[in-house]
């Protein structure tokens, strides 16, 4: 329904950083004609529109498929990664959160091992980084049995599937005091830790992908649970846990060097 | 110059054949050879990934570049509701042949039989390649693989990943891209925008990337490039699309002598959340296994703006449960688009707005149970709701129509490869499978097929014939140079015009014409006024743009205007085509050929033939060369889903 005639005027706070060896700083926008039915970032797209009617340059933000399954965007607001909402990522957070006359704090992810490039543009090149060193299951295309020889607990199957449901955001990392990146290396290796076709690399898996992590400058899990709070898509921390436990394992019993 | 005949060499014989015999036929490069060749893939969508991995693990050297952070992001990502194949796990019918038929008669007898025949038989290796990547699909107790029935189809031959089935796809794509990444056969450029073809002694040797970074502009070469960069939905501006899908490597191709084919082919989805406002930035789908179970209905009386839960059950219409007693709720898209438009046309539109449906699951939660319909669409009610704040679970969905897909798109042939030697395109990004209508879960089967099973076939026989390694090309040379430097005075161009109104301005205007003119349904008045009023709009672009900030470093608006540019070309290309064909197939529906019952009437005797467009410049009539389509394992019918 459309809430047109209560539009509201916000106060924003915005982190800009010409680029990645500019200092940075917080710049006030006065933002008015923002209704309850705009997404966060289409708020943001109505911020720049202004700015750049004022030939001032707009303010530079990830997001792309803005349904809430690309991972893309990001951002700090009032101090929370995606913003207040649970299990929703900053393109489905919507205005009506906000009421008239708030202000809001918008800033990047920050983290040793995730860079800005521009304003709220951060550079997550690690994550991919971290996937490169193991996060797949080394089959060649063409050499595949039937897929129902494969047969998998119904179980194990929604369990892999919860923990692939990552999007590689990093709010896990912003979130956390060390910055760890534990939420997110924990969801691919405990998603192909349980299925049957993870099984045959899972030792070497789990310590590249671990000492890759830590290689990066990503911090220790402390198990304060920030990851999984701010999660959008609520990856289960149990996940660092199986992580733990097949790193021992491997740790124990590999035969890699 | 003249229209021309174009042949899609299909080779001869049965079509249950062709494949492999065609596989045999085809040279091969040397396994020791692969070594020489570098490969450009551009896009690392489902497309782009899957051929990247496959053609790094067969030897290949592949440059891999996307325009997102991650080759994870691509829009393929967003995929919902599921991939087909023939694997007839359910014991209900299926078979390659089904699948093949369905896909041709779905796609309104616009598609090439061969192509889709192909496309039937790798359906199966698809599914087998992507459970060994540990792709989750959803599973049975038994511990098989679970199927669902999807978008119109009479059996059960989609497989899932819950809602987020091109998610899951495109994450094992994925993987297996940095899998050969790490393995260092693969080169990720991330962050690259394709802005121009390379082309010398008139093949494909190249691209020229902007960094959106640095702002700097890169060259690139290779002895062949495959463009994997997706549809041109976002002409209309609002598009369920993602934000940085855009037509512009496609067009920068067609605008160096690739032929762009059948560009009036758009898919408008049926069930998405209908626009609420003006500043608006793009449209949401609800997938269609939604209308599974959801009944779609509008009151009976025009201009009824009661409450939902007001309207007594014989004063609504399930228009399409009446009109289509068979299918239902289930008609494919096109049909179900074109209704609810008739519906909101005929002033009996829901809504603020007035331009909606309702999409009602009462009768379901009646039927089945809450539980169970959580169990099923859970994530999409969720997602309804924070979008609309309105709970599905009590007050009827609604939905409305939205650009999702483009079926039209860069011609290949039968080996996927354009009419410039060299260039190859994949998944969306050309025309071939789909016709005028692409069925529900297809995209992803395409996209995948292309990459993973067509591609290293067809590409090896190219290498191995026109031996382009025997030919090197130099990133100084005349050809790169040229290029680069356009590519550069456009940037600058787009910088210093100095006029007075955002990209976004001017790209919502084109969206509104298109919608308008270019939309649901199309009438050739309408789309000379379309044509013209792109045209118009166009010229003032390049006088009152206004693109701040510099061409160093990031510039999301220089970014945007660059594709706006393109969009613009584009859109009065669409309608051309549009114009030109003057019949009604699939989403394609000219107001002026339609049965006595309103339905999207074909003219098989006049356009039985896939339209490619040869540039001329900007401002100049392209050429429509033809394709005759021929079918000799299907009949051409009347699609009926009565």
């Amino acid at each position: 329904m459309s809430h047109d005639n209560n539009l509201m005027t916000l106060n924003l706070k915005i982190w800009r950083q010409k680029n990645q060896d500019d200092k940075g700083q917080m710049v006030d926008y006065k933002l008015s004609g923002v209704s309850k039915d705009m997404s966060f970032l289409e708020m943001l797209d109505l911020l720049n529109e202004q700015l750049v009617n004022e030939s001032k340059e707009p303010v530079a933000f990830d997001h792309d498929c803005r349904e809430g399954i690309c991972g893309m965007c990001s951002l700090m607001i009032n101090g929370q990664a995606h913003g207040p909402r649970k299990n929703t990522t900053t393109c489905q957070l919507h205005m009506r959160e906000y009421k008239d006359g708030d202000t809001i704090v918008i800033e990047p992810f920050r983290a040793r091992a995730l860079p800005v490039h521009k304003d709220l543009i951060i550079d997550r090149s690690a994550f991919d980084e971290i996937i490169e060193a193991g996060g797949f299951v080394n089959v060649a295309t063409g050499n595949a049995q039937d897929a129902n020889s494969i047969l998998i607990p119904k179980l194990d199957s929604d369990l892999a599937m919860d923990a692939a449901s990552c999007i590689g955001c990093a709010a896990c990392v912003a979130s956390c005091n060390n910055a760890s990146a534990m939420l997110f290396v924990s969801a691919k290796i405990s998603q192909l830790a349980l299925l049957p076709q993870g099984k045959v690399e899972a030792e070497k898996r789990a310590l590249s992908m671990v000492d890759k992590m830590d290689e990066l400058g990503f911090g220790n899990c402390t198990n304060e649970a920030e990851c999984e709070a701010s999660c959008p898509k609520g990856i289960n921390i149990s996940n660092i846990a199986r992580m733990n436990l097949e790193y021992l394992k491997a740790a124990v019993a590999s035969k890699i060097d | 110059m003249s229209s021309k005949k174009l042949n899609g060499n299909v080779p001869e014989g049965p079509i249950q054949e062709i494949w492999d015999k065609h596989r045999f036929n085809m040279k091969l490069v040397n396994p020791s050879n692969k070594r020489k060749f570098k490969v450009i893939v551009v896009g690392t969508g489902l497309a782009g990934a899957s051929a990247s991995a496959t053609l790094a693990e067969l030897g290949y050297n592949v440059d891999a570049f996307c325009i997102q952070d991650s080759p994870r992001r691509a829009h393929s990502i967003a995929a919902q509701g599921g991939i087909n194949a023939a694997k007839n796990y359910p014991n209900d019918g299926d078979s390659v042949w089904r699948l093949f038929y369905d896909t041709v008669k779905g796609g309104d007898f616009r598609a090439r039989e061969a192509n889709v025949y192909r496309l039937a038989q790798v359906s199966n290796n698809i599914i087998d390649q992507c459970t060994a990547q540990g792709v989750p699909f959803a599973r049975d107790y038994g511990g098989t693989l679970s199927n669902r029935s999807f978008g119109g189809a009479q059996v059960s031959r989609t497989f899932y990943a819950r809602g987020q089935t091109g998610q899951q796809l495109l994450l094992g794509a994925y993987s297996a891209l940095m899998k050969e990444s790490h393995k260092g056969k693969v080169k990720i450029y991330t962050r690259r925008e394709m802005v121009e073809l390379v082309m010398v002694d008139g093949k494909a040797r190249g691209i020229i990337v902007r960094n959106v970074i640095t702002g700097e502009l890169e060259k690139y070469k290779a002895d062949a490039v495959l463009l994997c960069t997706g549809g041109y939905g976002n002409a209309y501006f609002l598009s369920t699309n993602a934000m940085a899908s855009n037509g512009s490597a496609a067009w920068k191709a067609y605008k160096k002598g690739a032929y762009f084919a059948n560009p009036c082919y758009t898919q408008i989805h049926p069930t998405c959340i209908p626009v609420h406002g003006e500043n608006q930035s793009k449209l949401t789908l609800m997938s269609e296994s939604l209308r599974n179970d959801g009944r779609v209905w509008v009151p009976k009386a025009k201009g009824d703006k009661r409450s939902p839960k007001d309207i007594p059950e014989d004063e609504r219409d399930y228009y399409l449960e009446r009109i289509y007693p068979s299918f239902g709720n289930l008609v494919p898209r096109d049909v179900a688009s074109r209704n609810a438009k008739n519906q909101v046309d005929d002033g009996k539109g829901v809504g603020a707005t007035g331009v909606a449906v309702y999409l009602d699951f009462k009768d379901a939660i009646e039927r089945d149970g809450l539980e169970t319909i959580k169990a099923k669409y859970g994530n999409l009610f969720d997602m309804y709701e924070s979008i609309t704040d309105e709970n599905p679970y009590v007050v009827p969905m609604r939905i409305y129509p939205a650009v999702h897909y483009t079926m039209g798109g860069l011609w290949v042939d039968y080996n996927l490869m354009s009419n410039v030697p060299g260039l190859f395109v994949l998944g969306e990004a050309n025309f071939s499978d789909h016709g005028a209508n692409r069925l529900g879960a297809s995209a992803l089967m395409q996209g995948l097929a292309d990459g993973y099973f067509v591609i290293p076939y067809t590409l090896g026989n190219y290498l191995a014939t026109e031996k382009p390694e025997e030919t090197p090309v130099d990133l100084d040379s005349p050809e790169f140079n040229e290029a680069y430097h356009s590519a550069q005075e456009r940037f600058q161009k787009l910088l210093s015009i100095g006029g007075n109104r955002s990209v976004d301005s001017f790209h919502k205007e084109l969206g509104q014409i298109m919608w308008e003119h270019v939309g649901m349904a199309r009438e050739e008045e309408g789309l000379k006024a379309g044509i013209e009023k792109i045209q118009k709009l166009r010229d003032e672009f390049w006088k009152n743009l206004r693109v701040t900030g510099t061409e160093v470093g990031v510039n999301i608006e220089l970014e945007k205007a660059n594709r706006v540019a393109d969009f613009l070309e584009l859109g009065e290309l669409m309608a051309r085509d549009a114009l030109e064909r003057r019949e009604s197939c699939g989403g394609h529906f000219r107001m002026e050929s339609q049965t006595e019952e309103n339905e999207a009437k074909r003219d098989d005797q006049n356009f039985a033939h896939v339209a490619a467009w040869e540039f001329q410049g900007v401002d100049n009539t392209p050429i429509r060369h033809t394709e005759e389509l021929t079918f000799e394992n299907v009949t051409l019918t009347q699609r009926s889903y009565k």
